[in-house]
């Protein structure tokens, strides 16, 4: 009972933050909305039972990456954005598309509803159950995945470096 | 099985004790560093109020009070506001997991002396003192003001390079223990070498993980030789600069509270925890395992306000690079050698 409640409430938060990132004009307050989404997120893997997933999730992406954005705007100085009536692109793709995505979660949540029930807190998700997978049934697929995170990198790196010739141009900066 | 009601009960009274022991440690961490800062420098540090000044923090808590409470013009008002609470409640927040010493019976309730103890612990501390980022960031942006600003941006930047370090070196430590829960790391260091060395993992081939935790933890708490983002030669406060009252006092608070999270993870982790010698009474068997941890602790903190009297301060880019040129790759030699010998042994 209390799960259920405390599931909804930070349900709604989340989705209330995801509305609040679209609507807020500032990019720091919906960088904010953004990290309030990702906790309240947290929180629902929390009471799912996947107690590690909810741990990485806050300490990830509330924690790191969304550090990044904050750093980047307040880096950059991002004033308030201007407000358009929208773009037709927008309006002729974008009202069907979410009106698809609705019909097709309700259709599969109707389809599936009553096969077998799931309990709150009941699906394995402790660290050893996840390193275990991550480490024996899913190795090959890990790695490659952590060699490509790698590439990525590296190629951020090459993209964001000075050329060879202006850096010497301009000295070392010291 | 507990009822609902006597844990809802046993958990409010353990918070309350827990806030209030924590936040008073605060108050009288800043006199210690005063008081030793004061010694080594050939100063007195605070005398006058109290007997060695010992009532100090509390004429400090009344005068925050009653200051005003400036906010300026220029500011973002909302997360102007926002920013000193975020800090505090972060920084107050990771002290429910830390475990101070073993199950007691009080009353009919056996309980262990820590609020609530579960097996990802150490996640959920790390995941809230990196969530403690954005208090400081906040607060540099939303102050909208050069020295702020360049305060943020900096504490950012440390936070979140000395972060890697900092997690990587608790890994070794995972690994020894085979486990998240910081009470089972504890339990796993118990015993000791050749019958005097205690078991604890700074003996126990975790000394390169200690001094990587150690120099990272300095850094994530914005402490001297690393505490760029308040150097006051350069940045005048850094990122409290436009902060005054009881705003100030809460960075203040939010900074020794992080101090003294801090220091009990390193007790835990690296240095035995609990466990020391016990003997006498039956009350004294009960008290001597918390009074070892609370020495501990104090120890580390002196060590702290030490380096603090002694060392000068790093330039920013040799800051970054011994984040990433030294401490980095010192925390992953650390991690694979411990790996490979665990992995050799079992």
């Amino acid at each position: 009972m209390l799960h259920l409640a405390l599931f909804s409430i930070f349900g709604a938060i989340c989705v209330a933050g995801a509305v609040n990132l679209l609507v807020q004009r500032h990019p720091i307050n919906s960088a904010l909305s953004l990290i309030a989404v990702m906790t309240s997120l947290a929180v629902e893997y929390l009471l799912l039972g996947a107690e590690f997933v909810a741990a990485v999730q806050v300490i990830i992406y509330a924690g790191a990456i969304m550090v990044l954005f904050v750093f980047v705007i307040m880096l950059l100085n991002a004033g308030e954005e201007e407000r358009t009536t929208g773009s037709r692109v927008a309006i002729l793709f974008g009202i069907p598309g979410v009106l698809l995505g609705g019909v097709l979660v309700a259709w599969t949540l109707i389809q599936r509803s009553g096969t077998d029930e799931v309990a709150l807190g009941a699906l394995p998700g402790s660290p050893t159950i996840i390193g275990w997978l991550l480490f024996h049934d899913f190795l090959l697929p890990f790695e490659v995945t952590s060699l490509l995170i790698l590439i990525a990198i590296m190629g951020a790196v090459v993209l964001a470096g000075k050329p060879e010739a202006e850096t010497q141009q301009t000295g070392k900066g010291h | 099985m507990q009822s609902v009601e006597s844990f809802v009960v046993v958990s409010l009274i353990k918070s309350v004790i827990a806030v209030f022991v924590l936040l008073t440690a605060v108050a009288y961490s800043v006199w210690l560093e005063r008081k030793v800062v004061g010694h080594i420098q050939n100063r007195w540090g605070p005398t006058r109020v109290g007997p060695f000044g010992l009532l100090q923090p509390l004429a400090d808590g009344i005068k925050f009070l009653f200051k005003e409470d400036i906010t300026p013009p220029h500011v973002y008002k909302t997360l102007y506001i926002a920013a000193p609470m975020l800090s505090v409640i972060f920084a107050l927040t990771s002290i429910s997991v830390i475990p101070i010493g073993n199950w007691v019976t009080i009353a009919g309730v056996h309980t262990p002396l820590q609020i609530t103890d579960v097996n990802i612990a150490l996640l959920i501390i790390l995941g809230v003192t990196s969530m403690g980022v954005y208090g400081v960031a906040l607060a540099g942006w939303s102050s909208n003001s050069k020295y702020s600003l360049l305060g943020g941006l900096r504490a950012s930047a440390q936070m979140v390079s000395y972060e890697i370090s900092l997690g990587l070196s608790l890994i070794g430590v995972l690994i020894m223990a085979g486990s998240f829960s910081l009470r089972d790391i504890v339990d796993s260091q118990s015993g000791v070498f050749w019958g005097f060395i205690p078991r604890w993992n700074i003996f126990h081939g975790q000394t390169v993980a200690f001094f990587v935790y150690l120099m990272s933890a300095f850094a994530e708490t914005n402490r001297v030789p690393f505490d760029l983002p308040e150097a006051e030669t350069e940045l005048v406060a850094g990122y409290h600069t436009e902060y005054s009252a009881m705003k100030f006092a809460m960075f203040f608070m939010a900074e020794y509270a992080n101090m003294i999270t801090v220091a009990c993870l390193a007790t835990l982790l690296f240095l035995g925890g609990w466990h020391g010698p016990i003997w006498g009474l039956t009350w004294m068997q009960a008290v001597l395992p918390v009074f070892w941890f609370l020495a501990k602790v104090f120890c580390f903190l002196f060590l702290y306000i030490w380096i603090r009297g002694t060392l000068p301060r790093f330039r920013y880019d040799q800051l970054m690079a011994f984040a990433w040129k030294f401490l980095f790759p010192l925390a992953v030699a650390n991690l694979v050698i411990t790996g490979l010998v665990v992995a050799l042994r079992s």
